[in-house]
């Protein structure tokens, strides 16, 4: 079997044990191209029936416009159930606070956001598209990975997890982060989007926007970046790696306008996926200390 | 390409998160920015090299303590073949860890400090990869700059190793003289080793045949989940979606439903819309049946003529992974993929001492214990001996009060 074969079919089998297993599991859609992985595997998985999920999104306010018009696209082809947590709402509401300053971005906000939608709907479950290749604590976290009644992870307390046996079992107001490409990285997503020709947002792909130049990144220049006479307006060609919002994702250079372009660009680049990320630039332990707190 | 998963054994004293920084390293895995980390953080071994170590150690308190606690899997990819490193703790105290790690591979690294040779640490590993089924081994005698590289050294370690295994499961053991630290038969062949004739550790990582393939397992296809979509285009679909966990199943084979034993015969194998004449083993399917039987998830569908043991009573090898130990007058759930039932212990037949593998009587099992049970389930399971059938034969037990994973049994035998 061909590896992407054994990785398709792994994740298949994870997101039906998602079904089997919880009342009502949702499936975590961020816009990015993991999360649309995910969703057609969800339509291997299931097909001709219905997803047994909703997808939630968890919107900062902040999101590109391409995202978002993407998002509402595919849901409609899916004719699936689209459900939006609304980080403004969690504002509005008092229970978190707008960061301030130049660096400020909604990205931490969005934790309190996404557990109390969990909460609202009583999901027992989250499929979401986080990969054990991204960043150093995700390494070491379980595909069925449980979370306490606060939402949080607790690393040195995860069950034990064998062969391809998943246990969900959990006490109500507990819930389960299920990660069915656990096991990906950065390039077997792409070289899969390439094999199964999955459509994208057009952010992935080289395109020209005015970006400035921030802690030695560039970022989208937008009216959520509190921009300043010191930020230089620039012109480039640039391309998104990963998608986030638009406060805390960078662009890279590039001139990969087709997908063999952007595989070819990953196999040569000397920078991980997640240099791109500012919120994981925040200390050694950033990824770690988020998932603590209830973070994806 | 193909995949190969694979464990390392070994503690840190014996230079395994190292080996597997060097590995990462010299397969050009590690990027810029991870590098930058690491001179951030700025860990050094003594002679001013970069700690390739901290590549592996995730948790703030792998790092604090320099040890590794769980299992971390990482990946890499070379022309040739695309890893799974599941990268387990050695001290004895993450027993439980490594058995998670050795379940799902193929390969194990077993490493010896060269100094030191074969010691306890290095029988109570492969005594797990044996328990877990792993059929092949790579012995890598490490730390050989520190022996100049002395070849009667490594002569000895192997023969010592090869009387170690005599008693042990596994198939297949070769061995790897290198020091991870200066890079010697690591991604290359080494010029301090002469004498050594075989191939460097990744050239034989890229080689290596690993049994995994199924030609000779029996066929098994658990029911995870009903597919009916009930709609007006649809109206009486009804499809079977599960993956494959042995053998393959074809169009028109003959099959039973188990534990209810009513027969029946595929009519069509679909993945994903398109429609197969055949699904091999670890392929997610959804399987058609010409007569409407009663089906749900935790069923098992196999062929008439290979039948695994349908029995309420087994005996199996048990790792025991809770810091509450095992209470022989509690039930338990027992989990085998998505089939879940009540079951008693009914007697502990022995513990082994998994450093001397000497075995004794037991009234109870505490965390890290492996031994042998024989257990009663309320319901029927449909089990293969692990050692025919790993994904068929393994199984894990919950403790119904807190909903723990507790531990990891291994069928041996039914006892209908």
């Amino acid at each position: 079997m061909d590896y992407l074969d054994h990785l398709e079919a792994e994740a298949i089998y994870i997101l039906r044990e998602v079904a089997g297993q919880f009342e009502k599991p949702a499936l975590l859609f961020s816009g990015g191209k993991d999360s649309i992985t995910l969703v057609h595997l969800a339509e291997k998985a299931f097909r001709p029936g219905k997803f047994p999920f909703p997808l939630v999104h968890i919107d900062t306010g902040h999101n590109f416009p391409e995202t978002i018009e993407f998002r509402d696209r595919l849901v409609a082809r899916l004719g699936e159930k689209l459900i939006v947590g609304h980080v403004q709402d969690s504002i509005d509401a008092g229970k978190v606070v707008e960061q301030k300053g130049k660096n400020a971005s909604r990205n931490p906000l969005q934790t309190v956001t996404l557990l109390d939608t969990i909460a609202e709907h009583g999901f027992d479950a989250c499929i979401g598209g986080a990969r054990r290749d991204e960043e150093k604590a995700r390494a070491k976290e379980r595909i069925f990975s449980v979370r306490d009644e606060f939402g949080q992870w607790d690393p040195k307390r995860q069950r034990p997890e064998l062969w391809n046996i998943y246990n969900g079992r959990i006490h109500k107001g507990e819930n389960v982060r299920v990660f069915p490409i656990s096991n990906w990285t950065e390039l077997d997503v792409w070289n899969y989007i390439r094999r199964e020709n999955i459509d994208l947002p057009s952010i992935y792909f080289s395109h020209e926007r005015d970006v400035i130049t921030r802690n030695g990144q560039l970022m989208a220049a937008a009216e959520f970046l509190n921009m300043d006479h010191e930020d230089v307006i620039e012109y480039r060609k640039v391309r998104f790696r990963t998608v986030g919002d638009m406060t805390c994702t960078a662009a890279v250079p590039s001139e990969a306008y087709h997908i063999d372009d952007i595989i070819e660009e990953i196999r040569q680049s000397k920078i991980s996926e997640r240099g791109a990320r500012m919120d994981d630039k925040v200390s050694e332990a950033a990824m770690e200390d988020r998932k603590k707190g209830g973070y994806f | 390409m193909d995949l190969l998963k694979f464990i390392t054994a070994g503690s840190v004293d014996d230079g395994k998160s190292t080996l597997i920084g060097r590995l990462l390293y010299d397969t050009n895995s590690v990027l810029d920015d991870q590098l930058e980390a690491i001179q951030r953080a700025n860990r050094k071994n003594n002679d001013g090299t970069l700690d390739l170590a901290i590549l592996t150690d995730g948790l703030k308190a792998e790092r604090e303590q320099g040890i590794t606690i769980d299992v971390a899997y990482k990946y890499f990819q070379t022309e040739k073949r695309k890893f799974i490193i599941a990268d387990a703790p050695g001290h004895i105290q993450y027993t439980r860890n490594m058995v998670t790690g050795a379940s799902n591979s193929d390969l194990a690294i077993i490493l010896i400090d060269a100094r030191k040779g074969v010691i306890e640490q290095t029988r109570r590993h492969s005594f797990i990869v044996s328990l877990l089924g792993i059929p092949n081994v790579l012995v890598c005698v490490n730390k050989m700059d520190m022996v100049d590289y002395d070849q009667a050294v490594f002569d000895k370690i192997k023969s010592d190793y090869e009387r170690l295994v005599l008693n042990l499961r596994i198939k297949q053991v070769d061995y790897v003289p290198v020091s991870a630290l200066k890079g010697d038969n690591i991604a290359s062949k080494s010029t301090n080793t002469s004498w050594y004739s075989g191939k460097s550790l990744l050239d034989f990582l890229e080689t290596v045949e690993v049994n995994h393939t199924t030609a000779n397992k029996q066929a098994r296809f658990p029911v995870q989940w009903v597919i009916r979509p009930q709609s007006e285009e649809l109206p009486d679909y009804r499809g079977y979606a599960g993956r494959v966990v042995g053998g393959t199943f074809a169009v028109g084979d003959r099959v039973v439903a188990l534990p209810s034993e009513v027969s029946s015969t595929i009519t069509r194998i679909e993945l994903a819309a398109n429609d197969l004449d055949v699904a091999s083993d670890g392929a997610s399917v959804i399987i058609h049946l010409a007569d409407d039987i009663d089906i749900s998830r935790g069923d098992m569908l196999v062929k008439q003529d290979e039948q695994p043991s349908v029995s309420k009573q087994f005996e199996a090898e048990i790792c025991w992974m809770d810091s509450k130990p095992l209470d022989i007058n509690q039930f338990y759930l027992i989990q085998q993929h998505g089939k879940t039932a009540k079951v008693k212990i009914q007697d502990i037949i022995y513990r082994v001492n998994i450093e001397t593998l000497e075995q004794s009587a037991a009234v109870d099992l505490g965390l890290n214990d492996i031994g042998k049970i024989q257990f009663k389930s309320a319901d029927s399971l449909a089990f293969d001996s692990y050692v025919a059938n790993k994904t068929n034969g393994g199984a894990i037990l919950i403790d119904l009060r807190n909903n723990l994973t507790v531990a990891a049994l291994m069928i041996t035998e039914s006892l209908d």
